[in-house]
């Protein structure tokens, strides 16, 4: 034991010291300013992002901080054509002196670029003519400051230590507080900006098993709303519940099964759904689902929608990544395959019109991006999922196997092996295979318990079967 | 950016010891044990080459500074984009505060640290001309549509990145590095209408990186036309792979690529932080058997060039070569400071970050298997029938429970010692201390992947090398779709 007892109330610089918090209207300021920079630099159009943002990090393990961080970033990224060329770039240098370097720089940089007739923004007429308040904005997000974020911490990890005497270690417990603002500018005509809150909360207790290995789970909180975060307790206990339920996880037998995919491991198949109904992987024909528009590539239970517009949504947006007016867009129903994802690149490229799907980070330009992506749940309680003969039921998937071009998926997995509508035991170490075209077909039941703690959004969903490699 | 700007001229130019020593006293004042500066000028391009042309230009540069205090075990951490001294210190005494009381350590005067030089780059790539590089993306696309007509879509990029860091700790060190880095990768597209008119789609990637100049492009299978091959040849491979094998079986890992296993069987699990808190399988495994005695395992930030090498790392240690498995027997961690500290060892040069937003972690560089005396057609051989692995995409472990998985994008079936069938993307997975003391041939064929492997945990990202020779396991789980 080194140094004395950090204690948590003697920490206390203020959550967000008033008059620094991100300013989305002085964001739209600089990106406002920086257009007309890059024009005046010679650019034909251009866009300009700029972020501002905050965050808290305050992690606790076996009681004690085990790290406070907490900063201040704010940046900016251009995008600028000239002559059908373009060029992408970025700085956190937001000095008038280095902006205007930076509108210069940009564009004799895009004259190493080669002329892309698609390559250009989108017509006026296509902008956003307002931007929506989506209550993404929680004022009350600011009150949470690091003796708060200790002391949830504490009661989160110390109600999993608590719980049964299995559990032996813990990972810690995290807080997570993040307060932006973004502000974007385009010489297509529109220039708006946002400004949101995020928190989230995870706890990671850790049990003893055979042979020296340890079983680890998690459960987490996290929203836009600090009432998202939940009562730090539970989320302890059931952290711990999750996790004590792996002791003594083992590998079955090679063979086909059912497979009940939690929400949790099922938005991992979501999320790479996303990427094979993108314009983008259409034009590049990276995506086996290119010729499928209109036919049947799911179970008719299936439907799938991206929409932006959800209120309070983690990853709403009221305008797209290049100022086009955000859309629900339907992508799967009665298992049909109804369109696809475009930004305005990817729409040219294909001949149709964008779907207000463009996404950019500072870094790089426009893309297609999935907002919120929800697979709708259905009606049936999901543990009524389980109530099979013999089936796998998982809870985690890791690894990369997805091969977005043919369709062929195979990850790790674990989870509980389910004889006669019960969960029997834990299992790990094994995979789980299957085309995506026959596992999304062979979706024979959704439940009722969609998870609506991140972007991507599932309930507990059942394929029919798929290849289980174990022992 | 300006030439002299790449070459010499840098904003971090003005930090000297008399500003860096303020720095220090304000993070320990409020009773901190240790405090570290870390500076960070990164300027970085990219090109993109999308179906026979340059479709975008990339630049951006970005700065700052992070500041760490440590009291204990427990970090405080801020950083900064804005240099000016006001800002810096601001930083300083938010870190600071994760300290509440006690006196803060003398001030100790601020040494350079002599570094060597692994990384000598004649003239970085950033000064070079836009136009060479296009050049070289334009070989790639060339060469890939060349190797077969089949081959229906091209991308190739560059990017390119000069990190200069600067590390001042309140124990005196400062050490300044300049870290080159350049990534080639080319991604094919093959296409086969079958009878039925029914078209076939599968894809490729090949790429390489290291800590290089332009010199890069004439190293052995480096030039943009050998990855444009390289590229269309596992697209045109893949035309025709079979489902793969479910079940466990005999696997033989070719060499280089195959490192990957190493790095999620072992390497993660060695890592001192997990070993401190008792988290990591390998808990308390020091002295002991962990694997077979063929298996011995080195992390080496040394190798010249290498994407994983550092002359210093981002606590202000030099890089090491540290043997961590020694014939089977495990001989200690990959060290930060922090660790290092509880442990009652040196670190051991593996303190990494991913940038000034982030705390160090200690972190693998170039990860590797020595090998062994095999001659790899034997092991081949030796596999009635099994599963011979070539290309990876990528892994992941559960440091808990040490299990681990890693995808296979070139594999073939091994039928009566001989290589058959192509096979479909799969996973291997199995779990780390039982692979490895399933090693049971280790070939002589050494080499280290030169690819562009980066390496994620905690949600950061930092450049890694691997290698191995080929080896034998006796049993592994291939996550295959065909039972027997």
């Amino acid at each position: 034991m080194i140094g004395p007892m950090i204690d948590a109330m003697s920490v206390k610089p203020a959550a967000v010291p008033a008059g620094r918090l991100p300013d989305p209207k002085a964001c739209q300021r600089i990106a406002e300013e920086m257009l007309g920079r890059a024009l005046d630099a010679g650019a034909d159009g251009a866009e300009v992002l700029v972020r501002d943002g905050s965050e808290l990090e305050v992690k606790v393990r076996l009681g004690e901080p085990e790290l406070v961080k907490q900063a201040g970033s704010r940046a900016l990224g251009l995008r600028v054509i000239k002559d059908q060329r373009v060029a992408v770039t970025y700085t956190s240098d937001l000095s008038s002196a280095g902006l205007t370097r930076l509108a210069r720089d940009s564009v004799e940089l895009a004259a190493l670029a080669e002329p892309d007739p698609e390559a250009a923004l989108p017509a006026r007429e296509e902008m956003a003519r307002a931007v929506d308040d989506l209550d993404l904005w929680d004022e009350s997000v600011l009150s949470l400051d690091v003796a708060e974020g200790i002391r949830r911490a504490r009661a989160g990890e110390a109600a999993a230590l608590k719980l049964d005497k299995r559990v032996t270690n813990s990972d810690g417990a995290v807080f997570g507080r993040t307060v932006g603002a973004s502000a974007f500018a385009t010489s297509a005509g529109f220039s708006g900006s946002v400004r949101g809150t995020h928190v989230s909360f995870a706890v990671e207790p850790i049990c003893d098993d055979a042979d020296g290995k340890k079983r680890n789970g998690v459960y987490w909180s996290a929203g836009r709303f600090a009432a998202a975060l939940g009562d730090a307790e539970e989320i302890g206990l059931e952290a711990a519940r999750r996790t004590i339920a792996k002791v003594g996880a083992r590998k079955i037998p090679t063979g086909a099964a059912p497979v009940v995919f939690s929400p949790e491991a099922g938005r991992g198949l979501l999320g790479q759904l996303a990427g094979v109904v993108s314009g983008g992987a259409v034009w590049r024909k990276s995506t086996y689902l290119a010729s499928r528009e209109g036919t049947l590539i799911a179970s008719p239970l299936v439907e799938v929608v991206d929409d932006p517009l959800i209120r309070r949504g983690p990853g709403s947006r009221p305008y797209d990544g290049e100022g086009l007016q955000s859309r629900p867009n339907v992508l799967v129903s009665e298992g049909k395959l109804r369109g696809f994802l475009c930004d305005v690149y990817a729409a040219r490229k294909l001949g149709r019109r964008s779907t207000g799907s463009a996404t950019r980070s500072i870094g790089g330009g426009p893309h297609v991006g999935v907002s919120n992506l929800i697979l709708r749940p259905g009606k049936t309680p999901a543990a009524e999922l389980e109530r099979l003969d013999r089936a796998l039921y998982v809870t985690d998937l890791m690894g990369f196997g997805f091969n977005p071009v043919t369709g062929d998926y195979s990850q790790g997995a674990g989870g509980f092996w389910i004889e006669r509508g019960e969960r029997a035991f834990p299992v790990s170490e094994i995979t789980v295979s299957a085309n995506f075209d026959a596992l999304w077909k062979s979706v024979d039941a959704l439940g009722d318990d969609l998870d609506t703690r991140s972007s991507v959004q599932c309930p507990t969903f059942r394929v029919s079967e798929m290849m289980i490699a174990g022992s | 950016m300006t030439a002299a700007e790449i070459a010499g001229a840098s904003p971090l130019d003005g930090i000297d010891a008399a500003i860096a020593g303020r720095l220090i006293a304000a993070a320990l004042g409020s009773g901190g044990d240790y405090a570290d500066l870390y500076f960070e000028h990164r300027s970085g391009a990219d090109y993109v080459l999308e179906d026979g042309r340059v479709r975008t230009v990339g630049r951006g540069v970005t700065l700052g500074l992070g500041v760490r205090v440590l009291r204990g075990d427990a970090t405080g951490y801020a950083y900064t984009e804005e240099l000016s001294e006001d800002r810096m210190l601001e930083a300083a005494r938010t870190a600071a505060q994760i300290a509440s009381s006690g006196a803060a350590p003398g001030a100790v005067p601020i040494r350079p640290v002599a570094l060597p030089n692994r990384y000598p780059v004649a003239e970085p790539s950033l000064g070079r001309a836009g136009a060479d590089k296009v050049a070289l993306l334009r070989r790639a696309d060339a060469a890939a549509r060349a190797a077969d007509p089949r081959i229906v879509r091209v991308e190739a990029s560059l990017a390119e990145e000069q990190r200069e860091v600067l590390v001042v700790t309140s124990d005196g060190h400062y050490a300044r590095d300049r870290q080159p880095m350049i990534r080639f990768g080319v991604s094919a597209v093959a296409e086969e209408k079958s009878d039925g008119g029914v078209a076939q789609r599968q894809g490729g990637r090949s790429g390489g990186a290291g800590r290089f100049g332009m010199e890069f492009f004439d190293r052995p299978g480096q030039s943009p036309e050998d990855h444009g091959r390289e590229a269309a040849r596992l697209a045109i491979g893949m035309l025709h792979a079979v489902e793969a094998p479910a079940g466990p079986m005999e696997v033989v890992l070719g060499p280089g690529e195959s490192g990957i296993l190493l790095h999620e069987a072992v390497g993660h699990g060695l890592e001192a932080d997990f070993n401190r808190k008792r988290t990591s399988n390998y808990t308390d495994q020091v002295g002991k058997p962990v694997a077979s005695p063929l298996v011995t395992v080195i992390d080496d930030g040394t190798i010249e060039s290498a994407r994983g090498t550092i002359n210093v790392d981002d606590e202000g240690n030099a890089g090491e070569r540290n043997v961590l498995i020694e014939n089977g027997t495990l001989v200690g961690y990959m060290q930060d400071r922090l660790s290092a500290k509880h442990f009652g060892v040196k670190p051991s040069g593996n303190g990494r970050r991913q940038s000034f937003r982030h705390e160090p972690l200690p972190r693998m560089t170039n990860t590797f298997m020595a090998a062994g005396s095999d001659a790899p057609e034997d092991i081949i051989k030796s596999v009635k029938r099994g599963v011979y692995a070539k290309r990876f995409a990528g892994g992941q472990v559960n440091i808990s429970n040490g299990d681990f998985v890693f995808a296979l994008t070139e594999s073939y079936l091994i039928e009566d010692g001989k290589l058959t069938a192509p096979l479909k993307g799969t996973n291997l997975i199995g779990n780390g201390p039982d692979v490895l003391r399933k090693v049971t041939m280790l070939g002589s064929d050494f080499e280290l992947s030169q690819g562009t492997w980066t390496c994620g945990k905690d949600g950061q990202s930092v450049p890694v090398g691997i290698g191995t020779p080929t080896m034998k396991i006796a049993e592994i789980t291939v996550g295959g779709t065909k039972t027997r």
